[in-house]
């Protein structure tokens, strides 16, 4: 493995971190978002509130990462996936201030109105956020970004794939978040919402693998390179994927809870890294590979060696704020 | 056709002047918060040390209150400090495309301490029911090495762009090899980290001190606002005569390797010897109208001698120099005239304190200091200007043009419109969250349960 596949590794690492952590994030947005009226959401929002406050900024915090590891390793490719999808990525990054602001501003003011339309601000941008992420991911895998960047600014997404890409990063974030927020309920011993988030937490991981199935016959028809790979290569990956959610359908069937959050987490992981293996080894398919468009040795070094720091002091710092969030040692 | 051509707006064509003013706007809003992001941590972790160590309530409560002001501010600062990260690549791709292995490198070093900072700081914020005191205390610790070391990595990779090396180039100018460590250090790094982290000590500081002196303008007199001007307003003068000091080798530092720059923001037209320097006024091709002239003292500022040679104007290519020099001029002097009156500030409160062991209290210290955060932000702003417009038309002094590195995406302009009132109403709301915050403070403490305090003594 050269130093530029291990670089795109660490992007792929840093895009499954940012999935599974900020995916939730969003996902419980999208809860928040269709949990009714002040009433009868109020406890849902309740412990989405809990659950996301401690540690939501911490988890944006790997989209940083994506974006510092993919412009510094792979400067190319950055500016052509900018110069040509900046209208998707605009409307995320404005998705992303709503969002957070939002959040925030929710949680610090008192008078219902104002946190209305704060929370309404928050849990839409929640939704169309990662949608606009999603199509940015698909007008890639389609190859509709070219290696010299400034492709069509509204072609290259507006797409059948980028679009159900969209829709799956939304639906697979609900997915999660719903999980999670189960095995939440599950620990603080509220069984109504429990089974309130386990009834979505199947309705979301259907959709997620209806709209994956979707995006296969896109995959077929626009990315012929990348369907070509995953039904070959990325084939074990597809298969932990559907196993996966088989599993968490059949442990929240079961309410069970022990492996429910691996399990979940499992299926998106096996599906990101099957969009990876089915691309390689193009960054942008089929017009820049990983070793065309990677960064001088020395700074993919450098990226390297600021990897190896990060998961000795960044990750088991991760985990003490996890840990002290899971055993409710964090709260207003 | 794309339908972003219709607009009346992206259909003018200057790409470069909206991107650049863009850029200018969004960046003026995110450096305030994260100078609170570097400075708070410490002045905030000031006051529970000495609420720890003295049994202090007063000071206590004041760590804690600011510490729930921080939780809004730091995360209206990750997503506007998020925002800058897209804008590098939507508004420059060609920069990017071309020196982003040069670049980034600073930037990746940048999320290992903003990570670590969002990290501790959600602990810090939110630990301070169950965790005990000084384990509490020590989870804040780490927030204010990050800030410091975040605020490096982030200006280095700045100073970069005003002194490139650490890189070659191919026959095609795309960077093929790259020396990280030359990059990090720099020449501009050793005069700009320290310039904007003690700039980051002084926003925080005064900033704090000022919004405790309105207070205290307002009738209320009691410890908890004596206390809470004193100890952001005694960590900001600190920094102060540091700043004008390092402020003064940076200037030297820009007139050597960054002659334009520099001529640019002392008005210097013709190179020689014996420069005038100019306070104020506007700069033309023919002189500065309406300054005050200082004979030579230019000259004595560059080389400590009327004998120094400063560079001119006149003697850089007309397609080198940079734009708007009357803006550069005046911002560098309102930069340092803004920091004098705070050294000046500083002196009188350690002129007070020395004679009466006591903070003055008179309308008119109060006045001063409550004028003195929206001063510093001033002085921040201006300083920016200086190094980036003074950079013009660079956006890699020597090496790459600002309008060579532009986008060519439609509806600049309409992006800037949209962001001007989506920051707007951002900023509208945070001081109005922040205000609520503060009024429901006030109600609880007339209230008498003092249910704020989470741990350390009871209050009397």
């Amino acid at each position: 493995m050269t130093r530029a596949d291990l670089a795109a590794v660490i992007l792929w690492t840093g895009a499954t971190l940012y999935a599974l952590f900020g995916g939730a994030d969003f996902g419980a947005g999208l809860w928040d978002l269709i949990a009714g009226d002040a009433e009868t959401g109020e406890r849902p929002r309740a412990l989405i509130q809990r659950s996301l406050t401690p540690v939501w900024e911490a988890n944006h915090v790997w989209l940083i990462f994506i974006l510092v590891v993919l412009w510094t390793a792979f400067p190319e490719a950055f500016g052509a996936v900018m110069s040509t999808l900046y209208v998707p990525i605009a409307l995320a990054a404005v998705g992303i201030v709503l969002r957070g602001a939002g959040f925030a501003f929710r949680k610090s003011i008192q008078s219902l109105g104002a946190q209305r339309a704060l929370g309404a601000a928050f849990a839409l941008s929640s939704v169309l956020t990662p949608f606009f992420m999603g199509t940015v991911v698909g007008a890639i895998a389609a190859g509709n970004v070219p290696a010299n960047g400034n492709g069509d600014a509204f072609s290259s997404w507006l797409a059948p794939l980028p679009l159900l890409t969209g829709v799956l990063f939304v639906a697979s974030g609900a997915y999660l978040a719903a999980v999670y927020l189960v095995c939440d309920a599950h620990r603080a011993g509220d069984t109504e919402m429990e089974g309130y988030f386990s009834r979505r937490a199947l309705l979301a991981g259907l959709a997620a693998g209806v709209v994956a199935l979707l995006g296969l016959f896109a995959l077929h028809a626009d990315a012929r390179y990348v369907y070509e790979r995953l039904i070959v290569e990325g084939l074990p990956l597809v298969t932990v994927s559907i196993l996966c959610g088989f599993g968490v359908l059949a442990l929240l069937l079961v309410r069970g809870r022990r492996g429910l959050r691996p399990l979940a987490a499992g299926a998106v992981i096996a599906v990101i890294w099957g969009w990876g293996v089915a691309q390689f080894p193009y960054l942008l398919p089929t017009s820049l590979k990983i070793s065309q468009s990677a960064a001088p040795g020395p700074t993919l070094d450098a990226v390297l060696i600021v990897f190896v720091i990060a998961a000795v002091v960044v990750l088991p710092a991760l985990g003490l704020l996890y840990w002290l969030s899971q055993r409710e040692l964090l709260g207003e | 056709m794309s339908p972003l051509d219709a607009l009346p707006l992206a259909a003018s064509g200057s790409n470069l002047l909206a991107a650049r003013e863009l850029m200018a706007f969004t960046l003026a809003f995110h450096i305030v918060l994260s100078c609170l992001g570097v400075a708070l941590p410490a002045i905030i972790l000031t006051a529970n040390y000495l609420g720890l160590r003295r049994d202090d309530a007063d000071a206590m409560l004041l760590a804690r209150r600011w510490s729930k002001a921080m939780g809004v501010t730091f995360a209206v600062g990750a997503v506007t400090g998020t925002v800058l990260s897209f804008e590098f690549g939507l508004l420059w791709p060609n920069f990017m495309g071309r020196f982003g292995d040069a670049f980034g490198i600073a930037f990746a070093i940048e999320g290992l301490f903003f990570f670590t900072e969002a990290i501790f700081l959600a602990i810090y914020i939110y630990g301070w029911k169950r965790l005990s005191g000084w384990a509490h205390f020590w989870s804040g610790v780490p927030m204010v090495i990050t800030g410091v070391g975040g605020a490096f990595s982030v200006v280095t990779a700045n100073s970069w762009m005003n002194q490139p090396q650490g890189f070659t180039l191919d026959a095609a100018g795309k960077v093929v090899e790259t020396e990280p460590f030359k990059i990090l250090f720099n020449p501009a790094w050793s005069y700009e980290v320290p310039h904007m982290i003690l700039a980051a000590y002084m926003v925080a500081g005064f900033l704090v001190a000022s919004i405790y002196a309105v207070g205290m303008l307002r009738g209320r007199r009691d410890r908890l606002h004596r206390l809470g001007m004193l100890i952001p307003l005694t960590i900001a003068l600190i920094a102060t005569p540091v700043q004008l000091f390092v402020g003064d080798t940076a200037a030297r530092a820009v007139a050597d390797h960054q002659p334009a720059k520099f001529a640019g923001m002392e008005c210097i037209q013709k190179t020689g010897d014996d420069q005038t320097e100019y306070v104020g006024g506007i700069c033309t091709s023919s002189g500065v109208k309406g300054a005050i002239p200082i004979p030579d003292l230019d000259s004595y500022l560059v080389g400590f001698s009327a004998d120094t040679k400063v560079t001119g104007l006149a003697s850089i290519p007309a397609d080198e120099r940079p734009p708007a020099n009357t803006l550069l001029h005046l911002a560098f002097d309102a930069m340092v005239g803004v920091g004098t009156a705070l050294l000046l500030l500083g002196v009188w409160l350690a002129w007070a304190w020395w004679r009466r062991r006591e903070v003055p209290q008179t309308p008119w210290f109060l006045r001063a200091v409550a004028i003195s955060g929206a001063g510093a932000i001033l002085a921040l702003w201006c300083g920016w200007i200086v190094t980036e417009v003074g950079r013009q038309p660079w956006i890699v002094q020597g090496y790459m043009r600002t309008s060579e590195a532009v986008t060519e995406a439609k509806g600049i302009w309409f992006a800037f419109g949209g962001v001007l009132l989506l920051y707007a109403a951002l900023g509208t709301i945070a001081v109005l969250v922040l205000r609520s915050m503060s009024r429901r403070w006030r109600e609880d403490e007339e209230g008498a349960g003092e249910s704020d305090v989470p741990y350390g003594p009871p209050i009397p």
